[in-house]
Parts: structure tokens; sequence; C-alpha cells
């Protein structure tokens, strides 16, 4: 496996990684460890950790989606490993 | 226009839309058959794969369940959108640059193993064995509410509409019917809830009427009223959970990899013509299933307001027609306990046991005896929680279109998922089982063959077990999910993301993960279940969330066999290294 190759991977498992680390954050942190604590809080019509179990964490998770899509196709490009490239 | 007609008039147009995509998709190559040609535009895919996902349980019965328990639904709500974040970071576009066929081949050629194959295709099989029954179920319902046809008339009716488009389309015709599945099905939860919506709280979008102020002049916000409805009738307040949360975690982790590891789904990414249409086709995928995702608590919170406010102190004399036929259904009851001839709706179970056993006859309010000893407390009402999602148009007094909609919604959903699961068993025979292991020289021909007749006996199985349902087969289905958490997930994961990761530690985690999670739902569903209960499980997990340490148990007895054992072939490590790279490359070795 090339240089180049390793360095693309190293910086897809970063990406993926950092991503995760809001995914966790938002679903099994705020949504049902720390949502009792939430819940003294509002968010207009909910309570905070309510809304992020029922509403918000699913809001966050198609965001998440589409932050790794734009920024994995700039990576892509980045380091020449695009398909579309010809060899 | 009566209900029925329109009912009849909406299924059969539905269904005549869906058997004309499937003549003008046919499938003529196994290559179209199995991943239809991979060429399904990503914005396709993502519509065809929140229909092939989105099933009778989500569409009937999820907004039920979080309309009784309030705030522990959140584990169904995060954890069958949560796996599509694993789905389309960890898994998609790595299994599409593989571009085979199924997660079997994928599993066979990454472990050099036919053993590892084969286990493979039994978990998938019985994973997806499992969840078709429960699918043709709610065929059955939709049907026989409806249109007061026999259960078994609706099965097989359901059963023929699949037979067409499955065996002749295969996941070309599958796909596109599923696109036109997934529009009915949105429309028909989305419009009641609207209407719903507007009536409660004067705002169109039920997502945002969810957090909005009632519209009954009070001001107060909706979710408040809810609280303190709820607390007054001494039941749990809607926005507060029962559920520990240590159990609460284990099962939505579990349904969250569950989902990542469904072979129904994973294949919906094998149809798609790139590595990068297959990381935007989740994107895709998750916001038209946040759509119904959004709306269902919202659809659960208005439902318990309409139950509440229509029903309690109700004088059963002059109960609703609504109450009285789904009384008659079996899945409403009512028990006097004071005589008094009003329904109490209050907080704990109204019956003991808690499902309703009726007596012929009827009682002094015209309500069907029971057999039941009363519950302790003074609920006198019981509610099947599955009846949420159809009677709720009719509780709210919506007008006939919606509710027959509605009726048209749920078989889409149903039949949308009976599809893509019967494609994938009739792939994991024809393709993984006969071509791969038994009988490698069988031509393109006759592959295609054998899928078509395999597709069309896994349609008679399936409908038979819809038709004569084995108990143990509806409990499963909630597992299918912690199985294919503790076998599937971890193997595939491991096998994109180490190169180390060899057949001795795959068969290894597999095996573990697979018999632990299994024995332990064995242990508690069916040997003792008198022992299933908080106290008796281990670190307090169910049953329902055993999944994600037997997940666990699989991924750290891999990494460890995997370094007692040598490493995989260099001609798999260099599979292994190509899969991460979306270019297409020579590679040396």
């Amino acid at each position: 496996m090339s240089d180049k190759n390793d360095s693309y991977w190293r910086a897809n498992v970063v990406l993926i990684l950092s991503l995760l680390s809001v995914w966790f954050l938002v679903s099994f942190v705020c949504g049902i460890l720390i949502v009792d604590f939430l819940d003294q809080f509002r968010f207009f019509g909910y309570k905070l950790g309510f809304w992020f179990s029922q509403q918000g964490s699913i809001l966050f998770f198609i965001i998440l989606i589409f932050v790794y899509v734009w920024r994995m196709n700039r990576l892509d490009a980045d380091h020449g490993v695009d398909e579309d490239d010809q060899a | 226009m009566s209900v029925q007609f329109l009912t009849y008039l909406f299924i059969g147009l539905s269904f005549a839309l869906y058997i004309g995509i499937a003549i003008w998709s046919r499938s003529a190559t196994t290559n179209e058959f199995y991943v239809a040609g991979s060429h399904v535009h990503p914005v396709a895919n993502g519509a065809a794969t929140a229909a092939d996902w989105m099933s009778a349980a989500s569409f009937l019965s999820m907004a039920g369940i979080i309309a009784f328990e309030g705030a522990d639904g959140a584990r169904y709500l995060m954890g069958w959108t949560g796996g599509y974040v694993l789905l389309a970071l960890l898994l998609a576009p790595y299994l599409r640059k593989f571009s085979k066929f199924t997660v079997p081949d994928f599993i066979g050629d990454r472990y050099y193993s036919q053993i590892a194959r084969l286990v493979a295709v039994v978990c998938v099989i019985f994973i997806s064995f499992t969840y078709v029954a429960g699918q043709m179920r709610g065929v059955g319902i939709v049907f026989s509410r409806f249109l007061e046809v026999d259960i078994n008339m609706g099965v097989i009716i359901g059963m023929a509409i699949v037979f067409f488009y499955a065996v002749l389309g295969g996941m070309k015709g599958i796909t596109y019917t599923q696109v036109a599945q997934y529009c009915v099905l949105i429309f028909a939860y989305l419009v009641p809830a609207i209407f719903i919506s507007l009536m409660l709280t004067g705002n169109p979008v039920p997502m945002l009427g969810f957090g909005s102020t009632m519209d009954d002049g009070s001001g107060m916000y909706l979710l408040d009223k809810l609280d303190g409805l709820t607390s007054e009738l001494g039941m749990t307040a809607f926005t507060e959970g029962n559920k520990s949360t240590v159990d609460m975690f284990f099962i939505t982790a579990a349904l969250m990899a569950g989902t990542a590891g469904l072979p129904h789904v994973i294949v919906r990414f094998f149809t798609v013509p790139k590595v990068r249409d297959a990381r935007i086709s989740a994107g895709y995928a998750l916001i038209f299933i946040a759509l119904l995702y959004t709306t269902a608590p919202a659809v659960a919170a208005f439902a318990r307001i309409n139950i509440i406010n229509n029903v309690d102190s109700m004088e059963y004399a002059e109960a609703p027609n609504w109450f009285t036929r789904w009384e008659n259904s079996g899945l409403i009851a009512w028990l006097d306990k004071n005589n008094d001839g009003l329904v109490q709706y209050r907080g704990g179970a109204a019956l003991a046991p808690t499902k309703p056993v009726y007596e012929t006859g009827r009682g002094e309010s015209g309500q069907r005896m029971l057999d039941n000893e009363p519950g302790a407390g003074e609920n006198e009402l019981y509610i099947d929680r599955d009846i949420i999602v159809l009677a709720h148009p009719e509780i709210a007094a919506l007008p006939n279109w919606i509710v027959a909609l509605v009726a048209a919604g749920g078989l889409a959903a149903a039949l949308s998922t009976a599809a893509g699961l019967l494609l994938v068993m009739s792939t994991s025979i024809s393709h993984d089982l006969l071509k791969k292991c038994l009988m490698p020289s069988i031509n393109e021909r006759q592959e295609l063959m054998f899928a078509r007749t395999a597709a069309a006996l896994a349609v008679i199985a399936a409908g038979l077990l819809g038709i004569y349902p084995l108990g143990f087969v509806v409990q499963v289905v909630a597992f299918a999910f912690g199985l294919a958490a503790a076998s599937f997930f971890p193997v595939i994961l491991l096998g994109i993301f180490s190169t180390r990761m060899n057949r001795e530690a795959a068969i290894a985690g597999m095996v573990t993960g697979l018999t632990f999670t299994f024995s332990y739902i064995v242990f508690f569903k069916f040997i003792s279940p008198e022992l299933n209960n908080a106290d008796h499980w281990l670190f307090g997990i169910s049953p329902e969330g055993i999944g994600t340490l037997g997940m666990l148990m699989n991924f750290a007895v891999s990494l460890v066999v995997m370094r007692l054992t040598p490493p995989p072939p260099r001609e798999v490590q260099a599979l292994v290294e190509q899969i991460r790279v979306p270019k297409k490359q020579e590679y040396h070795g």
C-alpha cells in the first residue's frame, strides 16, 4: 500500500472517530445518560433531555452523515483516489 | 362514501401501481435480480431503503408503544435511526467497493472460508425469516380489520402481490416498487398527523406541533398538558421513563448495531453505481426515515391526549363507534370495577392477566364480559398498543378517506419490507449456497432460475407462517436485532478496519456472540420466563438489550484470537487495502 493511501486512510479514520463522538454524545449521553439532568432545562415546549432522545438526536444523525459525505468527497479529491479519476 | 369502499379503492389503486411497476421493471440477468444492475440513483435507493427498512412495526406499532411508554419509547426512535450513522460511516461505502452481491459473499471472501460463508448464510436466513413472518401477520391484520375479510385471505392476497413483483422483478422490480411504497406510506402517515396537529395545536407541522402550545385557549405547552393529565390519572408522566438507564443504554445500542448489521438493509447499498453514491444514499435514506420517525412521537403524544380526553369518564352506553368496534375485535376491553357505567382510565393494569379473555354475553352497560380478575387499582380500560395508528384517525373523528389511506399505508410498509427480506433469502440460497458452495458449475440462466424458485418458495413459507403463526417466531422478531448485532456487525467492521483480522478470530467471535445472546434470550423467554425481571438479569440488562453485551464479547474474543493465530493470506490483506480506497486501482500484493 502506498504512503498516499496510508495518509488517506488515517485522515478517514480520524474523521470517522470525531463524527462518532458527536453521535455518541447526542444519543447515548444527552438522550440516555444525563437525560434527567437536561430535563431541568427547557427547549421551546420540550424538556431538553426529552427533546434530544425523541427528536434532536435524529436531526443530528442526518447532519452527521451529510458532513461525512461532504468531507469524504473532498478527501477523495485531495488524495487523488476519487473513483472518477483515471489512474 | 363508506370507509370500506374507500379502503378497497385505495388498496386496489396502490396494488395496481405496484404490479404496473413490476411488469415495467422485469429482471433478465442475475446481476439485475440480485442488485438491480447497480444502476439505482442514490435518491431512489434512499427511498427504497427507507421503505425496505420501515416495516409494519415502524408504521403500525411504534407510535402506539411510545403513546403508552412515553419517554421509554426513545430507545426505538434513537436505536432505529442511529444505526444509519454506523452504516454510512463504517460499512456501506466499503461494502459497495467490494462490489459483490451479498453479506455472506463478503464474509466468505474476506475470511477465505466456506464455513464462515455457511454460518453467514444460516444467520441471514434465520434473521430474515423471523422478521418476514411478522410482516405477513401485519398484512393479515390490516386486511381483517378494514376489509372484514378473513385474516388468512388477507395473508394470501398479500403473498400473491409480493410473489408477483419479487419473483418476476427481483431486486430491480423490488427497488422501484419500494420507491412507490415509500411515497404511499409516508403520505398515509403524515396526512392524519397534520390534521390532528392542526386540531390540537393549530400548527400544521406535526413534528413542531409536538412542542407547541395547546389550541384550547389554555396557552399550555402540549407536553406539559399531557404530563399533567397522565400524572393526575396516576400514570407515569409522559416525559418520564420507567426503564433503568443501563437497560435503555444497552437496548438502544443493540438496536443501532443490529440495524447496521441487517442483511436486507446492507444489500441495498450494493445497488448504487459508485462508492460516493453509497455514502450519500445512506443520508437520503435517513432523511426519508426521519420524516416518519420525528412524526411518530408527536402522533404518540396526540393519541394519548385524545384517548384520555375522549374516553376517561365516558359513559359506556354512549361509547363512539370505534370503541365498540375494536372491543369486538378483542383489542379493547372494559371491566366496570365500580359498576357506575363510566369508563375510568387510570394508571396500572386494568386486568389480571393483562390481556383480555372474553366470555360470551354482555354486561349491564352492553360491554363484552371478561374472564379476567380485576387488576389492582382503579383502571378499568385495556387498550392494545398496536391499534393506535389505525384507530387514531377515527378517535380524532377525521374524514373517512383518511382512515382508508392509513390502511393502504400500513400495507405498503409491510409489503415493502417483506419483499426486501424475501429477496435476501432467495439470493442467499441461489447465490451463496448453490452457486458458491454446492453447485459451482451452474450457469447464469440456471442460477437465475434457482433464484426465482427460491424466492417463490420463500414467499409461500412466509405466507404459511402468517396463517399458522408460531408463537416463538413472534417473540423472536424483537431479538433479531440483538442477534444481528452480536454476529454480523463486529465481523464486518473488523474485516474492513483491521487487515490483521483473520478467519479463526471471525469464526470464534461469531460463535461466541451468537451463542451467548441466543442462550440468554432463550433462557429468559422460554426456559424460565418467571425469572425475566431486573433482579435476575445480568448487570440489569434485559434480553432485548443483551445483544450489545454479545457484541462486546464478540469483539473481545476476535481481538484476542486474532493475535494468537496466523495473519490472513497476502491476497486477502490486499483485498482489504483495496476496498478502503474508492478508486479502482491495480494493486501489487
